[in-house]
């Protein structure tokens, strides 16, 4: 009965059909870890479980790991989370105001200031962002480190112009 | 009437989909590297997917005894449920949606950026030094593409004035509750409305949504991790990122996460900028091709055009999303970083304005 309820959504009162929506999207939660959990369990009944320390060991190449892996990391990764931080809260300030700022019915109420006035504040709140990340740019927090490829010292006893006229010969 | 939830579609067909799908990356890659790619099992190989699941499910579980067991368990299911809970508010035809939450774009993107909780917790609690280093460098990678792609989901959502998946759906077509103007600038008089077809899709509707749709679709590669920008799992130097320890079914359901998030992508473009359930064909005169191929809303036809020309159009994008794979080499870290912060970011801020102008203007 519960199963038909949430599988049919018909309900009449527009907040408990608004409710039954959000519903249907725990639905797809419980839908989808049922599904990884049961692939799993199936998983679980017919592979073999045979472990000895080698196999558990931690995958190196082939080498044996020294230490762990739960090292500090470079401090540019907090810097871009701060970024990007910054620009989602302005991104979630910006979806409702996208939704309205053109609105037909309010533009005429207003003469035609309400679009602008919307527009023009929004404008100058992305502005203020916009010099945010002109200044992390200026200040080179926007750089990743690039390698710089080196050649090689070797010396090779066979000339340049021998592997130019090959390159040559072989170029159709 | 009786509606049942999109689930009972989406699930077998998002299985149907991994099981071709990976079968379609193996034979395209085979084709652009002229090679004949998997062939011995099934017609034309056709059943290897399915072998591949088979031996898979049949393989030791092997947990590094270093590693946090019960992080290291969960993070397939975050990975995979994060993703499948986005198809639920898609819609796949005029009358068979998903949940119809107002604020269907929000909502997506919110559980979209969940998938990078899932792969940091797999990354971490491998407790492997590859798979740390995959996962820093996709954590950054996914968060500085998450501002490109809002942004320029925001431009459509400026130009449909609506947050709900449905509503834009609708506005790209024939049976559009308001008078859809010819490049939207109603000075020209054009009326499209019953014309429809590619016609009325955003991307013609509004021109500038040509070039957000674009920025979408860089930034929605380097969300699905993705080559050019599978730094994080770039295998000739991390040997697989983050999944480097996961082993057997555990690796299939991550891999799944990751197809799964491919179409998610490609549907999400689809409905954004490609006209989403509506037809290709437009309406010329008495020739009513997009009449006819869409059905009147309700009916069990108008059901059945959608999902089709919703499913095709999507899976022409991950089709494309594959040829790329194949196609362009991998970029560096700091390119990677330059791309989005240094370009994406700065011309989507750019195209914003531009769209509220024209909104205003027109």
């Amino acid at each position: 009965m519960r199963l038909v309820w949430v599988l049919s959504l018909t309900a009449m009162d527009p907040r408990q059909q608004y409710l039954s929506d959000f519903g249907e999207i725990l639905l797809f939660m419980i839908a989808g870890v049922l599904f990884v959990v049961v692939a799993l369990l199936t998983s679980r009944l017919i592979r073999p479980d045979r472990p000895n320390a080698e196999k558990l060991a931690t995958y190196e190449s082939g080498e044996e790991p020294i230490s762990v892996a739960w090292t500090q990391f470079n401090i540019r990764f907090y810097i871009i989370a701060l970024i990007f931080l910054l620009f989602e809260v302005e991104i979630i300030f910006l979806f409702p105001w996208s939704t309205i700022f053109a609105n037909q019915e309010l533009i005429e109420q207003t003469n035609g200031a309400w679009g602008w006035f919307a527009f023009v504040e929004m404008v100058i709140f992305i502005l203020v962002l916009a010099l945010g990340l002109a200044y992390a740019w200026v200040n080179g927090h926007l750089d990743w480190i690039k390698p710089e490829p080196k050649p090689t010292e070797y010396k090779s006893p066979v000339p340049r112009e021998v592997y130019n006229q090959l390159n040559e010969r072989y170029r159709k | 009437m009786l509606m049942l939830t999109t689930l009972l579609f989406i699930l077998p067909f998002l299985v149907l989909y991994t099981i071709l799908g990976i079968y379609a990356e193996r034979k395209i890659s085979a084709f652009i590297q002229d090679r004949l790619g998997p062939m011995e099992v099934g017609y034309y190989g056709l059943a290897q997917t399915v072998a591949d699941l088979l031996k898979l499910i049949q393989k030791e579980d092997i947990i590094p005894t270093v590693a946090d067991k019960p992080l290291f368990k969960v993070a397939p299911i975050v990975i995979f449920v994060a993703v499948f809970t986005g198809f639920s508010v898609l819609p796949l035809s005029s009358t068979w949606m998903g949940a119809g939450i107002a604020t269907g774009v929000f909502f997506l993107l919110a559980i979209i950026a969940l998938d990078v909780i899932g792969i940091i917790m797999a990354g971490w609690s491998s407790n492997n030094k590859f798979s740390m280093l995959g996962t820093m460098r996709s954590a950054a990678q996914i968060i500085s593409y998450e501002v490109p792609l809002g942004l320029s989901i925001l431009c459509v959502c400026m130009v449909c004035e609506s947050l709900d998946l449905q509503k834009i759906s609708y506005q790209q077509g024939i049976y559009s509750p308001e008078t859809q103007y010819f490049l939207s600038i109603e000075a020209l008089g054009i009326d499209v409305t019953a014309i429809g077809g590619f016609l009325s899709w955003n991307i013609f509707r509004m021109p500038l949504l040509f070039f957000a749709w674009v920025i979408f679709f860089i930034a929605s590669l380097a969300e699905c991790n993705r080559a050019p920008f599978d730094l994080p799992e770039a295998e000739s130097e991390l040997v697989a990122g983050f999944h480097t320890e996961y082993s057997g079914f555990r690796f299939a359901i991550i891999m799944l996460g990751e197809y799964a998030m491919m179409l998610l992508v490609s549907i999400l473009g689809v409905i954004l900028f490609f006209g989403s359930w509506n037809s290709l064909l437009p309406n010329i005169g008495a020739i009513r091709l997009a009449t006819w191929t869409s059905g009147e809303p309700g009916t069990t036809a108008s059901t059945l055009w959608g999902i089709f020309w919703l499913m095709s159009k999507s899976l022409f994008f991950v089709a494309t999303q594959i040829w790329i794979r194949w196609t362009y080499p991998r970029l560096r870290v700091d390119q990677l970083m330059n791309v989005s912060w240094k370009y994406l970011t700065p011309f989507a801020l750019g195209l914003i304005i531009l769209c509220g102008f024209w909104k205003l203007i027109f």
